[in-house]
């Protein structure tokens, strides 16, 4: 322990002197660092709301088709069928076809790299700040803290539009092709759900996207940050 | 004079860097020695390795082979909490590109080391407002950076540098950005903090302007140190070097 061979009580520290960052101050600087960096945290988030907003969009075309099933009659059984739906008359209920799920397990791939691409770059762009942190004394941990932050704003904010846009999108749709009937057998809590589901796999590939990268800025050797050039 | 305490020691320092498959040696073995208080200047053209000296003295890099201590303690054996909280506490940093975060204004890039620490919002603004006064930016402390003129950024550096009233500070280049008259007055703030808070100055240069104000001047040359000299052997070959620069 270096307290034993120190001398001057050089590097004597009790509980009072110990490194840290209150979470209100990560919180206020975090916020501050998106609206500084504005349209870049907009570009962050678009691919987010996108692939929430397509995810939310087949959830609650589904939530509607097993509306239209379960209190709407045959007529609609066979219309979905046509469209494309796998539909189970005797239990009731819709699911999408393979084709639609292998669209929608790729294009959420596709956007997770979007994401993480987007989070990287805006990541890298800021080595030298974090060079600038780690030099007066931040920990990693607190580095990874204050992107992770910044990563769960934008994850929130971006899921959340993404899905309304979604299901706003799923209903014009469904009135579309259905008509009012669309809009009065669907399961309000159902589309409830679909919401969540989409906003927290958003919010997850938001945190996902910005692990790598954040984990990688923290651990840099301060000289390394502060001359990284990008 | 009183009996001088070692506070930086540097041991056979060497450090390689990777180029390709070329290797560079920056540094081929430093000894040094520097003691409480005192003004040290490491002196040497760009490509010395004195910026490389200096990272190693501040535990910003680590060296290749060979030891740094700070205060006998060697910082390679620190974990990577006890290196925050030297650099945090013990070490203050100015750079030659100032480095202060452009998106903060001057108050607040003051206050971030005294955040760090954990003092408390008040008391930190009030410390902030402290130092900024005496760095003469008192009535500016609300300014971005951006609004802020090189010399005037380097002074918001230098009262950052002393937030958590550190032993030693560190200065590379503190100059290197600054005209003639900022330059001078940058170094003459540095003077007398050293005289006046007995804080240890470290500042690596090619500014000549730096020679008048320092105890010793460490002359570095292809990684190696080429001679020590203190200020009153100095005034006598001081002469000739400004000669040459004129």
């Amino acid at each position: 322990m270096p307290e034993q061979t120190s001398r001057t009580g050089f590097f004597t520290h009790d509980e009072r002197h110990r490194i840290g960052f209150p979470w209100s101050k990560s919180f206020d600087f975090a916020v501050q660092n998106l609206r500084n960096r504005f349209t870049r945290s907009l570009i962050t988030m678009s691919s987010l709301i996108l692939a929430v907003a397509f995810l939310a969009f087949i959830l609650v075309n589904l939530n509607i088709a097993t509306g239209l099933v379960q209190f709407g009659g045959t007529e609609f059984a066979s219309i979905l069928s046509e469209m494309g739906f796998d539909v189970d008359t005797a239990l009731g209920t819709v699911t999408t076809g393979p084709k639609e799920r292998w669209i929608v397990l790729l294009s959420l791939l596709v956007c997770t790299v979007g994401i993480i691409n987007a989070q990287l770059m805006s990541v890298t762009e800021r080595f030298r700040i974090i060079g600038i942190f780690k030099c007066l004394g931040a920990l990693d941990s607190i580095i990874l803290r204050l992107f992770l932050i910044e990563a769960a704003i934008i994850g929130v904010i971006g899921a959340a539009i993404g899905a309304a846009a979604g299901i706003a999108f799923a209903f014009i749709n469904g009135l579309f092709n259905f008509g009012v009937a669309a809009l009065i057998l669907v399961s309000l809590f159902d589309v409830f759900i679909s919401f969540l589901l989409a906003t927290a796999t958003g919010f997850a590939l938001s945190i996902i996207g910005v692990l790598y990268p954040a984990i990688l800025a923290a651990r840099m050797e301060p000289v390394k940050a502060l001359n990284a050039q990008h | 004079m009183e009996e001088k305490q070692i506070i930086v020691r540097v041991e056979g320092v060497k450090k390689t860097f990777k180029m390709g498959k070329q290797h560079v040696h920056a540094l081929r073995g430093v000894n040094l020695e520097i003691y409480t208080g005192e003004y040290l200047s490491i002196m040497g053209s760009s490509g010395s390795g004195k910026t490389t000296l200096f990272n190693m003295i501040g535990g910003l890099d680590k060296p290749t082979e060979g030891k740094v201590f700070i205060d006998e303690v060697d910082i390679s054996q620190l974990d990577a909490y006890e290196l925050a909280w030297l650099r945090n506490r013990k070490i203050g940093y100015i750079f030659q590109t100032f480095n202060i975060i452009p998106t903060l204004t001057a108050l607040e890039n003051v206050t971030l080391p005294m955040t760090f620490a954990g003092m408390h919002h008040e008391a930190a603004t009030e410390k902030g407002l402290e130092l900024l006064d005496l760095v003469g930016l008192g009535t500016r402390h609300q300014h971005k950076p951006l609004e802020l003129s090189g010399g005037q950024q380097q002074r918001v550096a230098i009262a950052r540098a002393l937030a958590n009233d550190p032993a030693i500070i560190l200065a590379d280049e503190p100059t290197g950005n600054l005209d003639q008259r900022t330059g001078e007055e940058a170094i003459e703030l540095l003077r007398t903090l050293c005289r006046e808070r007995g804080v240890t100055i470290i500042t690596a240069t090619h500014d000549y302007k730096m020679l008048n104000v320092s105890d010793r001047v460490v002359w570095v040359k292809d990684g190696r140190v080429e001679k020590v000299e203190k200020r009153d052997e100095l005034s006598i070959s001081l002469g000739t070097i400004g000669e040459k620069e004129r």
